[in-house]
């Protein structure tokens, strides 16, 4: 039957051209399926392995010609090489592809014609060699609903104001609403995660009533980011592998000059009732640009100019913005990361008024179980690292570090002596990436966010206990 | 293999503050905890002379020292006996000395010697390289100075000091009445005066360039070791003369320093209540062996472990910590202050949220980035760049401070191209230029930049935006072009903001 099908699809494409597939079911009142059978079943005619053997010219051909002419020829020739219709002469140095026989038999042809009596391995094999395709065809069973009934009557999907205006929403009957799926998406714009956290903690500062200090300058000098902090020159933090240094603008120059020989001689001699560090103090080294490595550079430079406008008066400091560390880059390190930094100077300060301090700055953050960690930080004397209790994590880890301002780095600066300076200091992205549940920290910070993370990131309230752990 | 020779003991890794080290070997971290926990008495250390004066070991300094390695301080260990573990330690304690005090040995560098395999007095002398000549420790020849930097040239811990004198035309040396060689500092120790688990006496110099830290590491490692003596905690001092000055200084010196706090003022500053005797009593436990003089007043002892100690309030510092920081009241500075935003970053936050009320989509990308990211790719020369350079980074992606934010929008829309169209994305932050007139000659400049990814270009999108925020920053368009408000004007080239 098959073979007389396709006898008639050529006889029609002979008597009318070109014709579709959809036309012929019509035309031969055969399902569309079995069209596309004998079209197939057709194709095959034109087969590769066939192709090949009638390309080969009686006196042979180059393999490398054979290859160009012919489609399928790779197929083709390994197939027509197995059945032995061809063989390969490689003796003239370049592979020629001779005839073998004279005439042949295409099983391959025949079985497509007849495939219904195929066995399974044969038919795997022409699957393979895309000979032969399974197609799925589902079907549906129509019978009648409760609801059955010869004339449709259509649902109105919407609401209108044509329904509204002439009262038809009374009588009109309403399709269903999906109320299984999510609706559609808003267009909507987003914050990024990482300063909708840098938001809530300027909220916190602000409403413990502290001042916002400005730290929009990343270059900074030597001088002001370690020899005014009384960070000693032979520090292992002013090495170029924990640094940038920059090479231009190489080095700065315009210091206050009273200030700077005081801070020569207390680094060199002491002095404000200490010993000083007693070494060779220089100002080529004071003079190195770099990119700032904390905020407290700008924390120094805010009580040194505090003093400068004649008296002292208590103040609460604040910044968060971004410093610099020569780091390579990893899962947990950035070069560049956010510093959290508050500040508190007035008279006779104590260090219970610093964790005092610390416990209403975390309390706002939702954390209220701290404790304190002896530290060593060459300008602050005491430093307490601060821990708190993750329940998350169920154990204590470190979130922040703090101490009361050496005598050494602010009495230079003219500040009187009665007066202490508080101050602690934390990193954005470490509460951020905890708080979020984050990994990486690449997926946060710089070009390789994951903006459908920036999309679907809720609204920050750090004092909000989260419970997803 | 290594899993043999592992130590099935299960050892601790301690960290120490970078300031202590009298804690950096076991010896000193025992004995600062057992007087912490008030188990035994805080050690007294001794210098004992020998038993006439001239026999007092000697190094005399050469002027040529003064070219490159200025200073030594020395001292001797008399009868000591070290088992493996303390011998392991000392060594140790040297190394941790040299890496961290030192500065991987450019500033202080510690040799030490069997005094029974030598003969004072020493001389400390600054030699060319050719003239030096003697067997490193553990090889089996005699190398000249100039032959010692081939052999260590690519030795896997030796290789990192040699640039500390290499290019110098003269090089340290210690000899001994001889003529024998001690050490060539600051890279290797001569073979004959090794040190051994069999050695009595040992001989220690210190060259440095800094000699407040020369000392203190002598100390350090003299006061952790001279437990092993046969005359416990006693140290024999060694004579140094400065040919060039003339001086004649004696080393170590093991000073014991005191000073007077008032106890009043330590606990109002950590906010405890305490009286005075209670505060001696803690400051013992820190090993700063202190009395009541009278009233309020402390006499405190800082032994010559605790170099740190260089103020006040470091012996406040070391009160709070025996009382425990977690004990400590906790109380609030009782200031009246006004909360106050910086402008500029006010000025910020609202353009922020207005631009994510424009469905534009906040970034935060890197201030650091590739010189090609900023000019090339852009079409820009670099030199026509107001760039800040970066000397030393450790990757290609650091070079230079932005000028532009441009270039971290479009990597932004590199790494996420697979998200759905339009992408609408800004980014408010600061860029970095030089400008000569700027005190460290680069200032930050706070921009806004917007980018609009999608089949089209919608130039209109972004001019609209434009629009956008100049009304909400309350400046009219200007159809007039002139200079109130805002107008744009066509131009050519390449004009990135």
């Amino acid at each position: 039957m098959t073979s007389e099908l396709t006898e008639n699809i050529l006889l029609h494409v002979e008597k009318n051209g070109e014709t579709n597939s959809l036309d012929l079911m019509n035309v031969f009142n055969e399902d569309h399926q079995k069209i596309i059978g004998a079209i197939k079943s057709l194709q095959t005619l034109d087969n590769s392995r066939s192709r090949c053997i009638f390309a080969v010219p009686e006196n042979g051909i180059l393999q490398a010609e054979i290859m160009n002419s012919v489609p399928y020829a790779k197929v083709g020739l390994s197939k027509a090489l197995v059945a032995g219709w061809i063989k390969l002469d490689k003796s003239s140095g370049k592979p020629m592809v001779i005839r073998n026989v004279s005439t042949i038999e295409d099983t391959t042809q025949k079985n497509l014609k007849n495939f219904d009596n195929l066995t399974d391995n044969i038919k795997a094999d022409y699957k393979k060699r895309k000979l032969l395709q399974e197609i799925i065809v589902k079907s549906v069973i129509v019978k009648k609903g409760p609801n059955f009934a010869t004339k449709i009557e259509k649902l109105e999907t919407e609401l209108t104001s044509d329904l509204l205006i002439n009262g038809a929403w009374k009588e009109q009957k309403f399709k269903k609403y999906n109320f299984d799926a999510l609706g559609s998406s808003t267009d909507t714009g987003h914050l990024h995660p990482l300063l909708k956290v840098r938001a809530e903690f300027r909220n916190i500062f602000l409403e413990m009533g502290f001042e916002e200090m400005p730290t929009n300058n990343f270059v900074e000098s030597s001088f002001w980011n370690f020899d005014a902090l009384f960070q000693p020159q032979q520090h292992p933090a002013r090495d170029a592998h924990d640094t940038f240094f920059i090479s231009d603008p190489k080095y700065s120059t315009k210091f206050p000059q009273d200030y700077l020989a005081k801070v020569k001689q207390v680094h060199s001699k002491g002095g404000y009732g200490s010993e000083g560090y007693r070494y060779d103090w220089k100002i080529e080294e004071a003079q190195k640009n770099l990119l700032r490595t904390h905020t407290t550079a700008v924390s120094a430079r805010m009580l040194y100019q505090l003093m400068q406008k004649g008296e002292f008066k208590p103040v609460k400091y604040f910044s968060i913005d971004r410093v610099f560390r020569n780091e390579t880059l990893d899962a947990t390190h950035l070069a560049e990361f956010h510093q959290i930094e508050g500040v508190v100077a007035d008279y006779n300060l104590t260090l219970g008024d610093l964790i005092g301090t610390l416990y209403e700055f975390f309390k706002k953050l939702g954390i209220d179980k701290l404790e304190f960690k002896p530290a060593y930080n060459p300008y602050t004397e005491p430093s307490m690292e601060i821990f708190c209790f993750h329940e998350g994590l169920g154990k204590w880890i470190e979130i922040g570090n703090s101490g009361v301002f050496r005598p050494e780095m602010i009495l230079p600066m003219g500040l009187p002596e009665k007066v202490n300076a508080l101050a602690w200091g934390l990193s954005l992205e470490r509460p951020t990436m905890i708080k979020y549940g984050l990994n990486n920290i690449r997926d946060l910070v710089g070009p390789k966010v994951d903006l459908q993370m920036v999309y679907n990131n809720p609204i920050c309230r750090l004092e909000k206990v989260n419970n997803k752990k | 293999n290594h899993a043999d020779c592992a130590s099935e003991e299960i050892i601790y890794k301690i960290d120490v503050p970078a300031n202590r080290y009298d804690l950096l070997c076991l010896e000193g971290l025992t004995a600062g905890l057992l007087v912490f926990l008030e188990k035994i008495p805080q050690s007294r250390y001794k210098l004992i002379y020998p038993t006439s004066q001239n026999k007092l070991e000697k190094i005399t300094v050469k002027s040529a020292c003064m070219n490159v390695r200025p200073f030594v301080v020395g001292a001797i260990l008399r009868g000591i006996t070290l088992t493996k573990e303390s011998y392991d330690s000392f060594i140790d304690l040297q190394d941790k000395l040299h890496q961290n005090l030192g500065r991987k040995r450019s500033l202080v560098s510690i040799g030490t010697h069997d005094l029974d395999t030598i003969k004072g007095p020493f001389v400390y002398n600054a030699e060319p390289p050719k003239d030096i000549r003697f067997k490193p420790l553990n090889q089996d020849k005699e190398y000249n100075g100039e032959e010692i930097m081939d052999l260590y040239a690519h030795h896997a811990q030796l290789k990192q000091y040699l640039p500390i004198i290499k290019d110098s035309p003269v090089y340290p040396i210690i000899y001994d009445s001889n003529g024998v060689v001690l050490s060539l500092p600051p890279i290797i120790n001569s073979d004959h005066s090794k040190i051994t688990l069999n050695t009595k006496n040992i001989f220690i110099e210190c060259t440095n360039t800094d000699l407040t830290k020369g000392q203190i590491a002598v100390d350090i490692l003299v006061s952790a070791f001279s437990q092993y003596c046969k005359d416990k905690y006693t140290v024999e001092p060694v004579e140094i003369i400065y040919e060039e000055t003339k001086e004649v200084v004696r080393s170590p010196t093991l000073q014991y320093r005191s000073n007077e706090i008032n106890s009043d003022d330590a606990v109002n500053f950590i906010g405890i209540k305490e009286t005075p005797q209670k505060i001696a009593k803690l400051l013992s436990k820190m090993c700063l062996k202190s009395e009541v003089k009278n009233g309020n007043i402390l006499s405190v002892e800082i032994p010559p472990t605790r170099h740190d100690v260089i103020h006040a309030r470091d012996i406040y510092e070391d009160i709070a910590i025996a009382w425990g920081y977690n004990n400590i009241l906790k109380t609030i500075p009782k200031i009246l202050s006004v909360g106050k935003k910086f402008p500029l970053n006010k000025l910020t936050d609202h353009l922020r949220q207005e631009l994510a009320q424009c469905a534009f989509t906040e970034t935060l990308t890197f201030a650091l980035c590739s010189r090609e990211d900023v000019s090339d790719k852009l079409g820009w020369s670099f030199d026509q760049i107001p760039a800040v350079t970066i000397s030393n980074p450790k990757t290609l992606e650091f070079q230079v401070v932005r000028t532009t934010l441009l270039p971290g929008l479009l990597k932004t829309i590199g790494a996420n191209k697979n998200m759905p169209l339009p992408l609408k994305l800004y980014e408010i932050s600061d860029v970095v230029l030089r400008d000569p007139q700027a005190e460290c000659g680069a200032r930050n400049q706070r921009r806004l930049c917007a980018i609009y990814y999608n089949k089209s270009a919608g130039l209109e999108v972004i001019h609209g935006l434009l629009d956008r925020i100049m009304s909400l920053l309350d400046v009219p368009w200007n159809v007039n072009k002139t200079n109130d408000g805002y107008y744009l004007e066509a131009t050519e080239g390449i004009v990135y903001l």
